[in-house]
């Protein structure tokens, strides 16, 4: 690896630059945008920020007191002080739950994506630069993938492992199993978008002028085509990101993910949804409304991203 | 009176942080029936000049200052009907690349016939027959059928061809042609620069060429401007630029073809870039690159003089044509 | 390379040919014709049997209209593409079927410069990180210092500055590009260079800048050259012999001088006269009938036959071979082996 390794004078102007680069122009220019990014930043550092910030540890038993459950949040009669939303079904303080199960939502969501765009970008990148028969199948692999919904492959596999490892240890690695599953079941995303933006980045001149100067493909393809083909990566990530979430909210709520002792914030709306009609809705509806709003913002900012990354959109 | 008359045509573009001035002042007239072409490199502004004539500019792009007089009546104070008018029917523009102006997805005869009953009260088949009259004027073989056919069924030729027919078609009386053969080949090119000749000496058609190359701007053209960094550096009779520039630029544009060299020995080049839009120096915008200039080229625009049978905006003209070399070069 | 080898050309195109096939895969080629399904692929020639060679320190023009297989000749050339049959060897020695690996050495002597300096750089590199790039991976030993030097040295050579090294390609001009794509092909110290339409995506004035800085190129580096272009003006002037093709073969091979003097060809002699010139103003040039056919389905006989005015029988039904002439240019015309072509012209 030859790693230029960056003059220190120019770190700051890099700042400077990504600021008054066509991106952070319209990002400065765009309210949307700015709101959400201030959003998210709020909520991811709170969430990692969990173990600082929240007044109660709810992965400690110790700390827990069945007799405190179900109080309802601060702004509603009968509430406890120290327990600004209420408590879960459990006692449990339902805000430290919701910035512990944020923290959990958001890490299964972005390793997952991480292990998507690996796979994804890999197998992209060969598909595109290689062509011919080994394309061929490896988009037919795709196409295959892509023809059983993501939802269906994770749950038939969680069942499947929840049942050959029992459930004390499918839940002590339910995290690793989240990840592998939403990661797996969605690679062809990444994998069509990064071949499509290889077989154009592929015909331009400077893949060739690489060729000519004899540089081995893998040297082409991860130091010539990939940079150039990261703005689709981007987009498509935000996107997924926000889908994994999702996923991984709906196979917690379906009882496939999370377990209860260690709630992300799908298995804490699941287990509340059994409360909601003995009126105890706070339970369901705080960490759902957690949910949307991070979903939506990282929508937003996936939106935004598309607008000023698209190159057809965008006037030079 | 002149078929066109532009005054003091000042464009601006609204950029980010700033704006530029992309045309500064510039005048010219075009009689009716003549040929004049528009010579220069990107981006001194020629093809912005083309836009401006039939108020096409868009955003970030706006007529700042300056009059277009079109058979006496000003195209910048034109509101949209009356625009539509002029675009077309009387005023029509002619592209480098045929494949943007035409659509695909509409046949030839769909197009042409469109175009006609838009702007004139006739039937169908009326509308048919003239196509079929004009494709005849370009000399396309076989016009009836090609009427039915989609331009990607064509030639690069062919549809250069039928995009001079639909600029003829509704018989205007100028023609603004954005590079119209750069994107064919030289034996095609010529066919095509022939035909537009023809044209417009048989139909009494104003041209203005908006070209790079200086060949086709000899052979096609009675009058030429040369464009630098958004103003008109020299303009006269095109053999008299062709033959005895005056200007510097012009001069270095000239000697730096290769067949101004003889071959294998070096190319007299013009050294420098052409400055770009939000750069341009103070004064003459040519000084950083000329070898005549003086404090005065650097700090105060030259305004055009007469000299030796053309206009020119040059403050050393009379020296320079007085240098040694120049004496030499044109011996 | 020793010295008894100088008679050789360096570079010998031999019976070179080359096919895209349009359709691919089993299924695009069945087709359904007359009630029946068939099998049947169509291909594009874009290159027909052309030889050709380039001595050392020689410009070897090709020039055509677009769709004649002068690109592609280029890149069967600098390997980017494999021919569909012939040979093409270099320096003594058949490169066409060389392994990547065997290609290594032969990559630092032959070098390629793209038409569009805007395409031709990595967008996402420093110029010094483009041009640091070739020597690292040619010279896997050099010290840090001795690479930056290297790239230096280079950058001088072509007029860029080299404190510019920091930027992106986007902030320079074409012509700065233009310069920077060739200090890279220069970075391997080549002797050979291909060059495909260099110019044609430049302004005029800078056309000649990188014109002149190519031919000091050549001198100074004692370079030999591949030059793709339609441009004939820069033919004259830049080129010590001129190949023409047409639809994938060669019409005339001629020294320079010899070619623009006595063009024989009836295609170079359309294409001479139609270049646009700067001091006649009545535009006088040979017509051709119609346009350049697709190299799809090509004419039996001679590729010229359907625009040619001295077509006849013989023409149609056999392709013409390369006949020397007594000046030394070689001409596939058969109106000119028969001499008819000047008997018409006078009479």
């Amino acid at each position: 690896m030859s790693t230029e390794t960056l003059n220190p004078k120019s770190e700051p102007s890099r700042w400077s630059k990504i600021w008054n680069s066509n991106m952070g122009y319209s990002f400065r220019r765009n309210p949307v945008a700015v709101v959400s990014m201030i959003v998210f930043l709020l909520i991811a550092l709170a969430s990692f920020l969990a173990p600082l910030i929240a007044p109660y540890d709810p992965y400690d038993p110790a700390q827990i007191d069945i007799m405190n459950s179900e109080y309802p949040p601060a702004w509603v009669s009968g509430s406890l002080p120290e327990f600004v939303l209420g408590t879960d079904d459990q006692g449990r303080d339902l805000w430290s739950t919701i910035l512990y199960g944020t923290r959990l939502s958001l890490l299964i969501g972005i390793c997952a994506v991480a292990l998507q765009a690996f796979l994804g970008i890999s197998i992209g990148l060969i598909a595109g630069y290689v062509g011919g028969r080994l394309d061929s199948l490896l988009m037919r692999l795709a196409d295959i993938q892509l023809s059983f919904s993501t939802l269906m492959v994770a749950i038939i596999f969680l069942a499947v492992t929840q049942a050959m490892f029992g459930t004390d240890t499918f839940n002590k690695y339910a995290v690793v199993f989240l990840i592998a599953v939403i990661g797996v079941a969605e690679w062809p995303q990444y994998a069509r978008t990064v071949r499509a933006t290889v077989l154009a980045e592929k015909k331009k001149e400077y893949v060739d002028s690489a060729r000519v100067l004899g540089f081995g493909p893998m040297r082409i393809m991860v130091r010539h085509i990939l940079p150039n083909s990261l703005s689709p990566i981007f987009v498509i990530s935000t996107v997924q990101v926000a889908n994994a979430i999702i996923s991984e909210a709906s196979l917690s709520f379906l009882g496939l993910g999370m377990p209860p002792s260690q709630p992300s914030l799908g298995s804490l709306i699941s287990s509340g949804f059994d409360y909601i009609f003995s009126g105890s809705w706070w339970i369901t509806a705080i960490p759902g409304v957690v949910l949307v709003v991070l979903v939506l913002v990282i929508n937003l900012l996936g939106d935004w991203m598309r607008d000023v990354l698209n190159p057809k959109l965008y006037k030079g | 009176m002149s078929l066109l008359s532009v005054r003091d045509l000042t464009v601006k573009f609204a950029m980010r942080d700033q704006t530029v001035t992309a045309l500064n002042g510039i005048s010219f007239d075009l009689a009716k029936g003549e040929r004049l072409g528009i010579v220069g490199e990107s981006g001194a502004g020629k093809s912005i000049t083309g836009f401006s004539l039939m108020n096409l500019l868009s955003r970030p792009g706006y007529i700042d200052t300056g009059k277009i007089l079109f058979e006496g009546e000003d195209v910048v104070q034109m509101n949209d009907k009356r625009l539509r008018n002029l675009r077309g029917n009387r005023m029509a523009m002619i592209f480098q690349d045929p494949m943007v102006t035409l659509n695909p997805v509409l046949t030839i005869g769909q197009q042409m016939i469109e175009t006609l009953m838009a702007h004139r009260k006739l039937s169908h088949e009326e509308a048919r027959q003239i196509a079929i009259v004009k494709l005849r004027e370009v000399y396309i073989p076989s016009p009836e059928e090609r009427l039915e056919q989609y331009p990607h069924e064509l030639s690069g030729g062919m549809r250069q061809r039928i995009i001079i027919a639909i600029a003829l078609l509704l018989d205007p009386q100028l023609i603004i042609a954005d590079e119209p053969t750069t994107a064919l080949d030289v034996t095609i090119q010529a066919d095509i620069m022939e035909l537009m000749l023809e044209l417009c000496q048989s139909n009494q058609v104003g041209l203005i060429l908006i070209t790079h190359d200086l060949g086709v701007v000899s052979q096609m053209t009675e009058r030429t401007l040369v464009m630098y960094a958004g103003r008109i550096i020299e303009s006269g009779r095109t053999r008299e630029i062709i033959n005895d520039p005056q200007h510097p630029y012009t001069q270095g544009l000239i000697n730096a073809l290769p067949q101004q060299t003889v071959p294998g020995q070096r190319l007299k080049q013009i050294p420098g870039n052409m400055p770009g839009l939000a750069s341009i120096p103070a004064g003459c915008a040519f000084n950083p690159r000329c070898k005549y200039a003086t404090d005065l080229c650097r700090s105060r625009v030259p305004e055009a003089v007469h000299y030796g049978g053309v206009e020119v905006a040059c403050h050393e003209v009379q020296r320079l044509n007085s240098d040694e070399d120049r004496q030499e070069a044109r011996a | 390379m020793s010295d008894a080898k100088t008679d050789r050309p360096l570079l010998e195109i031999k019976n070179l040919e080359k096919r895209f096939d349009l359709d691919q895969g089993f299924l695009e080629t069945l087709k359904f014709k007359q009630g029946k399904i068939v099998r049947e692929s169509r291909s594009v020639h874009a290159v027909n049997n052309i030889s050709l060679e380039a001595r050392k320190g020689e410009a070897l023009c090709v020039v055509g209209e677009s769709g004649c297989g002068k690109s592609t000749v280029a890149r069967l050339v600098a390997g980017l593409l494999t021919p569909s049959a012939g040979e093409i060897h270099y320096g003594g020695q058949r490169i066409d079927n060389l392994p990547r690996a065997g290609m290594q050495p032969l990559r630092k002597k032959i070098q390629m410069i793209f038409q569009n300096p805007y395409a031709s750089l990595n967008p996402r590199m420093t110029i010094r990180q483009a041009l640091e790039e070739p020597v690292r991976h040619h010279y896997p030993n050099a010290s840090a210092a001795e690479v930056r030097d290297k790239v230096t040295e280079v950058m001088l050579s072509v007029g860029v500055d080299p404190s510019w090294a920091k930027r992106y390609p986007h902030e320079f001009s074409g012509g700065q590009r233009q310069r920077i794509a060739i200090a890279r092909a220069l970075t391997v110290d080549p002797e050979f260079i291909i060059a495909d339409e260099p110019i044609s995506a430049l302004d005029v004035s800078i056309q000649a800048q990188v014109l002149n800085l190519m031919l000091e190129a050549k001198e100074s580096r004692g370079l030999t050259y591949l030059f793709i272009t339609h441009d004939l003006s820069v033919v004259e002037h830049f080129g010590t012999r001129v190949a023409v093709l047409y639809l994938g073969s060669v019409c005339e091979v001629a020294d320079t001088a010899t070619l623009f003097s006595s063009p024989k060809h009836p295609y170079t002699r359309a294409l001479l006269s139609a270049v646009p010139q700067l001091k006649d103003d009545r535009p006088n040039h040979i017509r051709l009938k119609g346009e350049i056919p697709t190299p799809i389905n090509l004419p039996k006989g001679c590729p010229f036959q359907s625009r040619c005015a001295f077509a006849d029988a013989r023409c149609k039904s056999e392709k013409p071979k390369a006949i020397h002439q007594p000046d030394g240019s070689m001409v596939a015309c058969h109106a000119v082996e028969e001499d008819r072509l000047d008997a018409v012209a006078a009479g």
